[in-house]
């Protein structure tokens, strides 16, 4: 890898400064940009690590319901969610494995993007809100298509507020060499509806499935999901499994997502 | 080059890195403690875990200087004071829970973490947090067993 300047600031306001320079990236818990950068696909001339900054680390419960600092590993949201959002806490005890659970976060997870990751459906799914140092975007207007999103120049994911859900579940059908989600489903119940958030399946990264909200906001059962069709047409289709495989996953995990969320 | 400073294994250590520097160069080029492998060097494998104040982590995919001042522990700290060999480390010799050995110091290392999470895990606890460690000689089996019996629990003999 090229090699870079690394600095590890302790406040939100200084990383902002230091990440105004030309060249400077952040780094959250590097899971997936350390690869990246070994392979050259990414290098920065600095380094800007964030898993320095208290103010961006821990769960707790607050307005407009949990609030996750975006330095947060997922190991720490596995245990420490549990009694608030288990159905948040249960996806990020699946990603990957224990050691990139140490290290991963979810700021750095959904500042990635990535179209086969589990938490862009968690916060989609949820309706959440993230958290920047500049602004507050609600999770519809964050996610633009696959590695992108409405983060600009210079901006951080400093957390991630979900509201609490009344029923919630994530399933996901695991790509056993990389772990990622070959597709993962997200299922909400609130009071004003059904959310569903799916990952892992289309060219175009995160997405909701209206169909399927409307079914499951008129009746809550793995049987509403049963006859719909899953349009195939923008599906990520690979060696693992085709488009219409994929398709075909979304309307299975979301009737398993209804069933595990009870 | 930067100057960075850990506690490795109880002892406190310091060397110059530069910002690319990896954790597993650290501890192998920097220190000398070879004994942290690098299998597949895309924090696939699991070869490289070490435990970053007491969490595991792929040494890997981790900077040096992102660990300033942490506690580190590797394969080499987990023998016991008189450098016999530690309860889990006994226990993948008693159960051949090595072929080659190339897996093996990530593998200790992960079940340290594990009993330390969970002290009497089921075999399929284990199984599971191990699912980031790839060893290609034994199939698991007998390392699943190591790990049981090095949490105190009775393991079928062959």
């Amino acid at each position: 890898m090229h090699n870079f300047d690394f600095v590890k600031p302790s406040s939100i306001a200084e990383a902002a400064k230091l990440l105004g320079q030309d060249g400077a990236q952040p780094l959250s818990g590097g899971q997936t940009l350390m690869p990246t950068m070994k392979q050259r696909l990414a290098a920065p001339s600095v380094l800007v690590s964030l898993t320095g900054i208290d103010e961006m680390k821990g769960v707790c419960m607050g307005d407009g319901g949990l609030h996750v600092g975006a330095a947060t590993a997922h190991a720490v949201v596995a245990k420490d969610a549990a009694k608030h959002y288990p159905a948040l806490a249960a996806l990020a005890g699946g990603i990957g494995d224990p050691a990139v659970r140490s290290r991963g976060t979810i700021g750095g997870s959904i500042a990635n993007n990535d179209p086969s990751a589990c938490y862009p459906a968690g916060v989609l799914g949820s309706g959440s809100t993230v958290v920047t140092n500049k602004r507050k975007i609600a999770a519809d207007d964050y996610f633009q298509g696959m590695f992108t999103t409405a983060l600009e120049e210079g901006e951080f994911v400093t957390g991630v507020t979900f509201p609490i859900p009344a029923k919630a579940a994530y399933v996901k059908f695991n790509q056993p060499a990389s772990r990622f989600a070959l597709t993962g489903v997200f299922v909400a119940k609130f009071k004003s509806g059904v959310r569903v958030a799916v990952t892992g399946a289309s060219n175009n990264g995160v997405f909701r499935w209206a169909e399927g909200e409307a079914a499951l906001s008129k009746s809550f059962s793995a049987d509403a999901v049963k006859g719909l069709a899953v349009d195939d047409s923008d599906m990520i289709s690979d060696l693992h499994g085709t488009a219409a495989y994929r398709a075909n996953l979304v309307r299975v995990l979301t009737g398993r997502a209804v069933t595990a969320a009870g | 080059m930067t100057k960075v400073s850990m506690t490795v294994n109880g002892k406190a250590v310091s060397g110059e890195v530069e910002g690319r520097t990896l954790l597993s160069a650290f501890l192998r080029e920097g220190l000398g403690l070879t004994g942290t492998h690098v299998g597949c060097d895309t924090s696939q494998c699991g070869a490289c875990v070490v435990h970053v104040d007491g969490k595991p982590v792929k040494s890997c995919t981790i900077f040096a200087l992102d660990v300033a001042g942490a506690q580190v522990k590797t394969i080499e700290g987990m023998a016991n004071p008189d450098g016999s060999l530690g309860v889990l480390q006994q226990a993948f010799q008693d159960h051949h829970g090595l072929q080659c050995g190339f897996c093996t110091p990530g593998m200790v290392m992960s079940s340290a973490a594990l009993l330390v999470e969970n002290p009497k895990p089921t075999e399929a606890e284990v199984r599971h947090y191990l699912e980031g460690n790839i060893c290609r000689c034994t199939g698991y089996h007998n390392i699943v067993k190591a790990v049981l019996s090095a949490s105190g629990q009775t393991v079928a003999a062959e």
